[in-house]
């Protein structure tokens, strides 16, 4: 008896709790393993940040440099800017630590957001796991900024642009913008001396627990539907099979978190990421050509670049400038019909029953079309956030550029849409393997499954 | 060095009492889960590997103290947790129990239990449910948010759209370089440009910056009320875009054929392209009102001098915001 065991169940009575998450079932799949890689990054991104907080300054009080960087020796700079780059030459493994936390909240956003078309693509969002689904949704959306807040304290010349274009953006929003504005930062850009420190509580404390909280939830909730699975013999509504927690499943997983923090220590080690000394500190007057945020910002820079220049207004008066468009109307649809999809489906398909069999992708050429149209617009908004880079690389001009992308906009979704929709009715025609029904028999299939 | 020669003792022991483990003399009893697979190698195997993780451990130590750089702190730790992942990995799928285990799904439908919810919910809320107790609930909650939420007002200037309108450029206010030297006329020649500030303000304000370019005075284009505007063919605007409150500094100005389009200043950002002859008008990108221009007049000593205010609000817009 291990001694452990005794004192809790005598205590709490646990031993039955403790069997049955010993127990815990996991199915065996690579695809169920991208929400573990978003969870162990997390982990990695606590860590590193924990030792970042140690060593910065959010203050904005102004500075002389005097450290080891000779290029800015003498340069007048923030206090912020000024400890990040002590953090990067003076702290021993401070520069480790800041690159590996860069690296790990890209690799976090990137888990995240493959997870999700995992999810979308195999209709695992479904109900009973709906409400799960939209937990993961506002996950992805309290990381993007969380990401964006987090690079933006540095108070070096790319932050500072990019809390410029923010302000521009929270200033857009129809009736309320220039006071949304000048409440968060605490007056006109860029703003009072406390903007800072409210940057920074929210990213070391308010998002962190608010992510923490919902990363709770969501583990919560998938523990008590149990993950699903791909329609396999002897796997039916209404079992789950795999392999248990104890002991294989957690040696495996604690190996995948233990993979996914080597991978982000090489790449920390390996692979210089946001160099802030090359840009600079910050001034208001100040900007730079070929600036390019963090790859998960970047479609909200494409969408900014590719409306058309116009404002809403009567008369003289503006009534909604244009960055509201592409800054807080296209990522807002984006997310609205995420959200809105489980609701959607289950309307248009009249599907109200509970799913425990995961849909492969060309089982619901529809859905799985719809997926991909949408992947496909991000993605052209979210290259020609890097238009400006393409031409250096292609010589292709902007402006041709601009109507290249816009008239893409229209044609490519569509285009996606109908072949991804040709290629799953062309694959479900021609099983290379039959999916088995609940009885392993093909034949008992029910068409409306096949959706 | 007894430090070293008491943790390998540990390594040792710790090995030892893996592979103890995993042999089968302990007396037969009654399984609860499947024994675990014979493999010696695998064994071996996870033990090497968790001793080279502690070895790569070890070398980052080594590596912080001896001050070794970035890329080998990174390595070693890398190779650490690599190291340590593919034990625990090995581990996992060669010397512990495997098993494809089945769970049986409950059903989620209690209809009992939901009845019986409903009806304690119900029959406990009987006293609450009145319709002056709800409405009374509902202003106390209404208040008690309202007054929590009023605090927040104190974050910034609340209702005050002049903030934005204003600025610190008048009449007579010289420019100013970042170095907080006067700027003379006859340092920015045709074709080039610099930022400039009002004297004595405090540089950093958004409606602060301004760009001065030169071009021909032939060249100018400027709407008849603005005639004066730019001395010698020196103009000066804000330096912040009306789009999203980057900074203007791209100042294109084609000194070869074609000399078309006219000259233009553009923002790095999301490339709004503004027609630097003609009074700021937008001439291509997202921005959706002019970029407004300062006056400029050159004083008895050559030094450069606004002549009056913008021609507009400075910064992106707003709801509420003149276009011209």
């Amino acid at each position: 008896m291990i001694p452990g065991v005794k004192g809790v169940d005598e205590r709490y009575g646990a031993a039955p709790f403790l069997t049955k998450t010993l127990r815990y079932v996991f199915p065996d799949h690579w695809s169920f393993l991208l929400g573990e890689i978003a969870l162990y990054s997390f982990v990695v991104l606590v860590g590193t940040g924990i030792y970042l907080t140690l060593f910065f300054e959010p203050s904005l009080a102004e500075t002389t440099y005097r450290g080891s960087y000779a290029p800015l020796h003498g340069f007048e700079m923030t206090e912020a800017y000024a400890s990040a780059l002590k953090l990067s030459f003076d702290v021993d493994a401070g520069l480790l630590m800041r690159q590996v936390h860069h690296w790990a909240a890209n690799v976090f956003v990137v888990a995240i957001v493959l997870h999700l078309l995992r999810i979308f693509f195999t209709g695992a969002f479904r109900k009973p796991r709906d409400i799960t689904y939209y937990v993961g949704l506002t996950l992805l959306m309290v990381a993007l900024l969380e990401g964006f807040i987090g690079y933006s304290l540095l108070d070096d010349l790319l932050s500072g642009m990019g809390l410029a274009i923010a302000y521009g953006v929270a200033e857009s929003v129809p009736v309320i913008g220039a006071n949304l504005a000048l409440l968060l930062w605490g007056g006109e850009y860029p703003g009072a001396d406390a903007f800072i420190s409210r940057l920074y509580i929210a990213h070391v404390l308010l998002l962190p627990v608010l992510i923490g909280t919902l990363i709770a939830i969501h583990l919560l909730l998938v523990s008590l539907t149990k993950h699903g699975q791909f329609r396999e013999r002897g796997k039916t509504e209404r079992n789950v099979t795999g392999t248990p927690m104890w002991p294989a499943y957690a040696l495996r997983s604690i190996g995948l978190g233990l993979a996914v923090a080597a991978a982000i220590f090489a790449l920390g080690g390996l692979i210089q990421i946001n160099p802030i000394w090359l840009w600079g500190p910050f001034e208001t007057g100040l900007s730079t050509n070929g600036a390019q945020p963090d790859w998960y910002m970047g479609w909200l820079i494409g969408a900014l670049r590719l409306v058309p220049g116009f404002d809403v207004t009567i008369g003289d008066y503006t009534l909604i400038p244009n960055p509201f468009w592409g800054g807080v109307l296209f990522p807002g649809l984006v997310f609205a019909f995420l959200y809105a999809y489980p609701w959607l489906e289950r309307r248009l398909r009249g599907d109200r029953d509970r799913h425990h069999l995961l849909d492969r992708p060309r089982d619901a050429p529809v859905r799985t079309a719809t997926g991909m149209a949408l992947l496909s617009l991000i993605a052209l908004v979210l290259f020609f956030g890097a238009a400006d880079r393409l031409y250096v690389q292609s010589g292709l001009p902007y402006d041709s550029q601009l109507w290249i992308f816009r008239g893409l906009l229209v044609v490519l979704p569509i285009a996606v849409f109908l072949l991804t929709r040709k290629v799953c009715l062309e694959l479900r025609a021609n099983e290379l393997r039959p999916v088995l029904g609940e009885t392993g028999d093909p034949s008992t299939r029910k068409p409306e499954e096949a959706g | 060095m007894s430090v070293l020669r008491a943790a390998w003792r540990w390594i040792v022991a710790f090995g030892a009492l893996l592979i103890g483990r995993s042999g089968g003399r302990r007396p037969a009893r009654v399984r609860t889960i499947p024994p675990p697979p014979e493999s010696p190698a695998g064994t071996r195997a996870v033990i090497a590997l968790l001793l080279l993780a502690a070895l790569a451990f070890a070398g980052f130590g080594a590596g912080y103290l001896l001050d070794l750089g970035n890329t080998f702190l990174g390595c070693s730790l890398a190779l650490g947790f690599g190291f340590a992942a593919a034990a625990a990995i090995t581990a996992g799928k060669l010397i512990v129990p495997q098993e494809e285990i089945e769970e049986e799904l409950g059903s989620h439908e209690h209809v009992d239990a939901r009845a019986e919810v409903t009806a304690m919910v119900r029959e406990g809320g009987e006293g609450m449910t009145r319709r002056g107790v709800i409405v009374a609930a509902g202003c106390a909650g209404c208040a008690a948010a309202a007054a929590l939420a009023l605090p927040a007002a104190s974050l910034g200037p609340l209702l005050d759209e002049n903030i934005l309108r204003r600025s610190p450029w008048r009449s007579g206010r010289r420019l100013v370089d970042s170095k907080g030297e006067p700027i003379a006329a006859d340092e920015i020649v045709v074709g080039t440009f610099l930022s400039a500030f009002p004297e004595g303000a405090d540089p950093e304000r958004l409606d602060s910056p301004v760009i001065v370019a030169r071009v021909r005075p032939e060249e100018l284009r400027l709407p008849p009320e603005r005639s004066g505007w730019a001395p010698e063919g020196l103009l000066a605007y804000s330096k912040i875009c009306t789009h999203a409150a980057c900074a203007i500094s791209l100042f294109d100005y084609p000194t070869f054929p074609p000399t078309q389009p006219a000259p233009r200043l553009v923002c790095p950002c999301h490339y709004s392209v503004f027609d630097a002859v003609g009074g700021g008008d937008v001439l291509a990108g997202p921005a959706g009102r002019p970029l407004p221009q300062l006056p400029l007049r050159i004083d008895a000593a050559g030094l450069l001098v606004a002549a009056g205010g913008y021609s507009g609000p400075p910064g992106p817009s707003w709801d509420g915001v003149r276009q011209s």
